[in-house]
């Protein structure tokens, strides 16, 4: 980087992606790039990892063999298949980028769900000479279902294909079509050649009918967040701060994670589910107070009144017409090893709230091939349904299409402690 | 619409204190383990503005193998004085007494007395089921696919292949009693985040940091500092010469290497990071030899 990039990276915004594709679509090569053309990938780490021992210097990404980069664990290396979300890092002058890579294989949907659980935009790869598969379909339904806001389709080996426009126009149609039916919006796709880098992070002179930005332009000016900021405020406490010193003898504060929204001082809160209110007296920060603050920023409220908050309350603007819920209904992900079963208890854990729940009905299963909806009495590992379920006590939650923190949550086996399900309320 | 946009700096500090506030609501007895680096600098940092105006809920753990730098000791017990925290240091004093040493034994039987047996000694000896560790998913592979919370079994060892899936940001703090978790607050963080944070905030670190001439010897491509005390550590042939030099991380003297480097300021650091070649790992040797981090952290090595 130059010493102007350097300044910049003070200024630069954070994206969440996620990186999904078949076996052999392309994607270890595609990422083993993405690293090297922004010089995330360390040369001694490329050295550890290159085809021929002994030279010093790495010409090109096809030298090197990408798969060892991504590849982490030994027991991946032995078998010759990727196990486990990785997560790498990357950065250009303007972004920096946090990607989930997930490995393709469908056993593994669960580590699928995991990665596009935080992503604010996804890479999908399609190889060019076969297209649209099944397992494309599945990650994009899954895609959908996590509400990853940008998809992004490689359509990759297009050098494979003679860079064939009307091969990418095809593929293209297909993935719109599907996409419109699953009400998935913002697509862009993208030929490219991830082997030799054309559209990556430069456009080559090979696909001179394609005038969309390259894959990195297009990383670098997709909005982050979506639109999080016009959202509502959320404020799930997580501590109640007393210092209890000669200082401070009576100060508490409630301490949190804006998960949408803003906050200002002299704003009206109320606290869910006990429905008490009171204003912002302060935004405590160990830098200083704020007048506002807005998600995500990790603040400390204090509060005019003293009103009764604890570890687990939401705060929200007073009047927002909001009523917590004891019942919901949700899309499940089971991602645990024994199946999902209707009436055992469960610990859910929903922001900052972990209580009791039971699975009261399992309304249907999808089938991840048809998208058929299947009646069920169970979930097994890897299989996606909807459920009622029923909490001890009444929550605040949002659905997650309106917002991606207050509307999902994960249910742990009560006996195992492990994680189990993956749930976004309907 | 609106201007309320996070920098990723921001947006990375404001993850890391949402995780280390999770860990302190949902366990009994955390602690934070405390290396002297940049990266425990850092962590400590952000743990001070959690819980701001409070104090640090928990003590800081150093796992001291007696052959750190004495630049980090002293760095160590002035920093903490300065910044009122209560810092616990444990050694695994039997195996100290016997003279454990990389030279004789090997680094990795070195660092498996020295750091992790002393770390699970003193993990047990304090009761804690929480254990915040300033490891980053970009300075090694296997790290790369570490939870923020990872479990540890009763024997403080780690199960790559069942770990539990992380969704959103909701992490599953349940454990059963004798299992505990090493949380990784900073995991989203790569080394020029480190070095740009500790920038913008004035962060205090080790001014080994910092290039200086220092008396260092070279042993291939590494450059080991030499200090008077070590003189019996020097191989045969080897000789200290004056070089200007700093380090990227900071372990223990007899096995980590200084770089060549003129970088005597925070911004010469920043400008230096930007333009590495090579990862900050290079220069520890316990990463280069048959034992690797990820058998390491199997065993409990953090
Ligand atoms: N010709 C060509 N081959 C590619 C391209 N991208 C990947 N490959 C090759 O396809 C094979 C599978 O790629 P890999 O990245 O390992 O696939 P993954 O299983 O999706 O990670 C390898 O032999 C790559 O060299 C491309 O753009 N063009």
């Amino acid at each position: 980087m130059t010493e102007l990039n350097i300044k910049l990276t003070k200024e630069i915004e954070l994206l969440r992606l996620v990186t999904v594709g078949s076996v052999d679509d392309g994607k270890s090569t595609l990422i083993g790039r993405l690293l090297v053309d922004t010089k995330g990938a360390f040369e001694d780490q490329l050295l550890a990892v290159r085809k021929k021992k002994g030279e010093q210097e790495i010409a090109s990404a096809a030298e090197i063999d990408l798969a060892m980069l991504t590849d982490g664990l030994s027991a991946e290396r032995e078998q010759g298949i990727t196990i486990d979300v990785a997560y790498r890092y990357f950065a250009t002058p303007k972004r920096k980028f946090i990607m989930a890579d997930c490995p393709g294989h469908e056993q593994y949907t669960r580590n699928m769900v995991t990665g596009a659980s935080t992503a604010s935009a996804a890479i999908i790869l399609i190889d060019a000479r076969s297209g649209v598969m099944p397992q494309t379909r599945r990650h994009t339904h899954i895609l959908g279902l996590l509400g990853v806001p940008h998809l992004v389709v490689a359509i990759n080996k297009m050098d494979l294909v003679d860079f064939d426009q009307t091969i990418f126009e095809k593929i293209r149609q297909d993935m719109a079509d599907y996409c419109t039916r699953q009400g998935i919006r913002d697509l862009i796709c993208i030929p490219m050649s991830a082997l030799d880098g054309d559209m990556v992070a430069v456009r080559g002179d090979r696909m001179p009918w394609y005038e969309g930005e390259t894959l990195l332009e297009t990383l670098e000016s997709l909005p982050v967040l979506g639109d999080i900021d016009d959202q509502p405020f959320r404020f799930p406490v997580q501590l109640v701060n007393r210092p209890q010193t000669k200082e401070l003898p009576d100060y508490r504060g409630f301490m949190g994670t804006i998960v949408s929204g803003t906050v200002r001082v002299g704003d009206s809160l109320t606290a869910l589910p006990s429905g008490k209110s009171s204003t912002v007296k302060e935004i405590v920060t160990f830098d200083g107070s704020l007048n506002e603050a807005f998600s995500p920023q990790s603040i400390t409220i204090t509060l005019s009144d003293e009103i009764d908050i604890s570890r687990g309350d939401m705060l929200v603007h007073t009047d927002s017409g909001v009523e917590p819920r004891k019942e919901i209904t949700a899309n499940i992900c089971w991602i645990g090893s024994e199946p999902l079963e209707p009436k055992k208890k469960y610990w859910i854990k929903h922001t900052t709230n972990t209580l009791k729940a039971m699975v009261t009905e399992i309304d249907f299963r999808t089938d991840i091939h048809s998208l058929q909806h299947d009646s069920a009495d169970q979930l097994t590992m890897n299989e996606i349904g909807q459920v009622q379920l029923k909490l001890l006590k009444p929550v605040y939650a949002d659905n997650y299409a309106d917002n991606r923190s207050t509307g999902s949550f994960i249910l742990i086996d009560s006996f195992t402690n492990n994680t189990v399900g993956a749930g976004m309320i309907i | 619409m609106s201007e309320h946009k996070l920098t990723q700096l921001k947006a990375l500090e404001a993850e890391s204190i949402h995780i280390i506030r999770e860990v302190v609501a949902e366990f009994r007895n955390p602690v934070m383990l405390y290396s002297v680096g940049k990266d425990s600098s850092v962590l400590l940092h952000l743990a001070r503005k959690a819980f701001y105006p409070s104090p640090l809920p928990f003590p800081l753990l150093h796992v001291d193998t007696g052959y750190k730098f004495k630049e980090m000791y002293e760095f160590r017990d002035n920093y903490c004085k300065e910044v009122g925290v209560d810092l616990i240091v444990r050694r695994n004093e039997g195996a100290i007494a016997k003279g454990m040493n990389p030279k004789e034994f090997g680094v990795a039987r070195c660092c498996g007395a020295l750091k992790t047996q002393a770390l699970l000694d003193a993990l047990e000896e304090g009761g804690y089921d929480a254990a915040f560790g300033g490891a980053r998913r970009d300075e090694e592979r296997s790290r790369a696919k570490e939870r923020v919370f990872s479990m540890r079994d009763e024997f403080g060892q780690w199960d790559p292949k069942n770990q539990r899936p992380e969704l959103w940001n909701i992490y599953n703090g349940r454990i059963h009693e004798g299992e505990s978790v090493r949380v990784f607050p900073i995991s989203n963080w790569t080394e020029m985040d480190v070095w740009l944070y500790i920038r913008e905030e004035n962060i205090p670190i080790v001014p080994l940091y910092f290039a200086k001439e220092r008396p260092m010897v070279e042993r291939g491509e590494m450059l080991i500092p030499y200090y008077e005390e070590n003189k019996g550590q020097l191989l045969e042939g080897e000789e200290p010469t004056m070089v200007m030099s700093r380090f990227r991380t900071l372990g223990c003297s007899p096995c980590t290497g200084a770089v060549r480097s003129s970088a005597a300021t925070m911004d010469e650091i920043v400008a230096e990071a930007a333009a590495a070649r090579r990862s900050e790992r290079e220069t520890r040797i316990i990463d280069h030899g048959a034992n690797t981090m990820e058998d390491k952290k199997k065993e409990g090595y953090f």
